[in-house]
């Protein structure tokens, strides 16, 4: 957008230019983004679009408005011409028609204006505080076993109320509590009704409401000493204001809201035929219990009986004996087969054992032994003999030479005198010497007569 | 109240609880047979019970009155039909 200075300069603009920057000028100023304002509705067009588009007019002045289709289907209630209304909105331009607008959020009819505005301040107070949070609030009972009213005796809501809860629960004990609903003494009476009943404790849930009407009718229940009591209340409470689209701030703090004092009704206790119905399938479902837990141990049983070990004990045993047969066989099998194998291996080790025994060395020796003594024996029987053959013969040589023998054949020995030299020349004796003769078969002394010696001797 | 006392300690909220609780279980099966009939046949007296407080019609509607300062109890009719 072109600023200002610059529009200045210029002096001429575009009228969208121009609208355009009305807008923004009316945008900016804070006080025309939230305003209030009170009028009559005119021109009232309910678009199909779903926007309201009409003029808020008073006897001075008039502007158009327009409420979108959004903000609309929220109206607690339904503009018409004519209705004096207070709308809050912000102004705003509409740039196509250079026409400035009312774009209303909210609308309430006129004359409520400030209850509105209270009521709108203390929901937001009591929403702050915590008292409208769910987890704030009480249940209520499955079964109650009395309910309590607190409510106008008289008026439509308390019927309704009665009646229902009868229709529903006839056996229900029920105390109302009457208060006015309506008008500046309603507030504190209900106030003190709640207090009152939850010092009886002789109900386990509270419905607190009035039939329909306008804000001002229903307005003690957005007191907030009525929010606060039944916010402090022991006993559960079931809110029934006014219709369907009155919401009330007792409705944001009750435990339980109702559209209707009826449907607080429906609400507050079951439907005894819901309960026979539900009494009865709780029955039905605890005779099917019992007998399907009847029928699961009966199935046991017979599984149980229906088993091949009850059935055939015996049976069951061939198979384990079978199987410990063959068990026996294998282990025999292997038994001897390892027997076998352990023989046969053995005979190996003593085959080759039996290489190295000593004994067979000893025998070997032994006859090595026995040999060379054999032949030892042999070869000195021959030397002997080979000795004893010499000796014979040396022996026969010797006897051939002895000197006896050559006696025998005539000759003789001569030694001197003294028989220790033999003479074998005559140089050696002298005449007149005595000789020995030794003869074959004896001795002789001799004197030597005569010599004569050889002469080529 | 009183003559419900002597009928039976039991609310009929703690009835029905007791009983949904005992169906619960029954259903759940994993119970000993002994238990089973003493469940069912303690199931049964809840639901009998649980019945009778259904029938008892005794219809009581009150209304609390400021009478000398001080609330009673009255009977409370407004003109509303039976039923």
């Amino acid at each position: 957008m072109p600023s200002w200075s610059e529009m200045k300069r210029e002096a001429i603009l575009s009228v969208k230019d121009l609208n355009k920057y009305i807008k923004a000028v009316i945008e900016s100023e804070d006080l025309l983004q939230d305003v209030w304002v009170r009028g009559e509705i005119s021109n009232f067009t309910h678009h199909s679009s779903g926007h309201m588009y009409f003029t808020l007019k008073d006897a001075d002045s008039r502007i158009k408005s327009i409420m979108f289709a959004k903000q609309n289907q929220r109206l607690p209630f339904i503009p018409r011409e004519g209705t004096r209304v207070i709308a809050r909105g912000n102004v705003s331009v509409y740039e196509r028609d250079g026409q400035y607008q009312f774009y209303v959020t909210e609308m309430q009819p006129d004359g409520i204006g400030g209850l509105y505005m209270a009521y709108e301040q203390l929901k937001k107070k009591l929403e702050d505080e915590g008292l409208f949070a769910l987890n704030r609030k009480k249940q209520i009972p499955r079964f109650p076993k009395a309910i309590g009213i607190i409510t106008s005796p008289t008026g439509a809501a308390v019927r309704d109320i009665i009646i229902t809860l009868q229709r529903r629960f006839p056996t229900i004990p029920i105390l109302l509590y009457p208060v006015l609903v309506q008008g500046t003494q309603a507030a504190p009476a209900i106030v003190k009704a709640i207090q009152e009943m939850n010092k009886r404790q002789e109900v386990d849930v509270l419905i607190v409401g009035r039939g329909g009407g306008s804000l001002e009718e229903l307005w003690a229940f957005n007191e907030e000493t009525v929010a606060r009591s039944i916010f402090a209340s022991q006993i559960p409470i079931i809110s029934a204001v006014g219709h369907e689209t009155d919401f009330t701030i007792a409705d944001f703090v009750a435990d339980l809201r109702a559209a209707t004092p009826t449907a607080a009704a429906e609400l507050a206790v079951p439907h005894h035929m819901e309960l026979r119905q539900q009494l009865a399938q709780l029955k039905q479902r605890l005779q099917r219990g019992l007998f399907q837990e009847l029928q699961a141990k009966r199935d046991r049983l017979e599984r149980a009986k229906r088993s091949p070990y009850m059935l055939n004990p015996r049976k069951q045993l061939i198979q384990p004996a079978e199987r410990l047969d063959r068990l026996t066989e294998q282990l025999r099998y292997r038994i001897e087969n390892s027997v076998t194998r352990a023989e046969q291996k053995k005979s190996k080790l003593v085959q080759r054992l039996s290489g190295f025994n000593p004994k067979e060395q000893v025998l070997y020796t032994k006859r090595r032994a026995g040999n060379a003594e054999r032949q030892l024996i042999q070869a000195m029987q021959t030397l002997l003999r080979k000795h004893q053959y010499r000796w014979d013969t040396q022996l026969k040589q010797l006897d051939a030479l002895s000197p006896l023998k050559v006696m025998q054949r005539g000759y003789s020995l001569v030694y001197d005198e003294k028989k220790q030299n033999l003479i074998k020349s005559i140089t050696q004796v002298q005449l007149g010497d005595v000789v020995n003769i030794t003869l074959k078969d004896g001795r002789m002394d001799c004197h030597i007569w005569a010599m004569e010696e050889n002469i080529d001797g | 109240m009183a003559k419900e006392k002597e009928a039976a300690v039991l609310s009929f909220e703690e009835a029905m609880d007791q009983l949904e609780q005992l169906v619960g279980k029954l259903e759940n099966g994993d119970v000993p047979l002994e238990k089973a009939i003493d469940l069912f046949q303690e199931g049964m007296k809840l639901s009998h019970l649980c019945s009778q407080k259904l029938e008892q019609v005794e219809r009581k509607i009150e209304i609390l009155v400021e009478e000398n300062g001080s609330l009673t109890k009255k009977p409370f009719s407004s003109g509303i039909e039976e039923g």
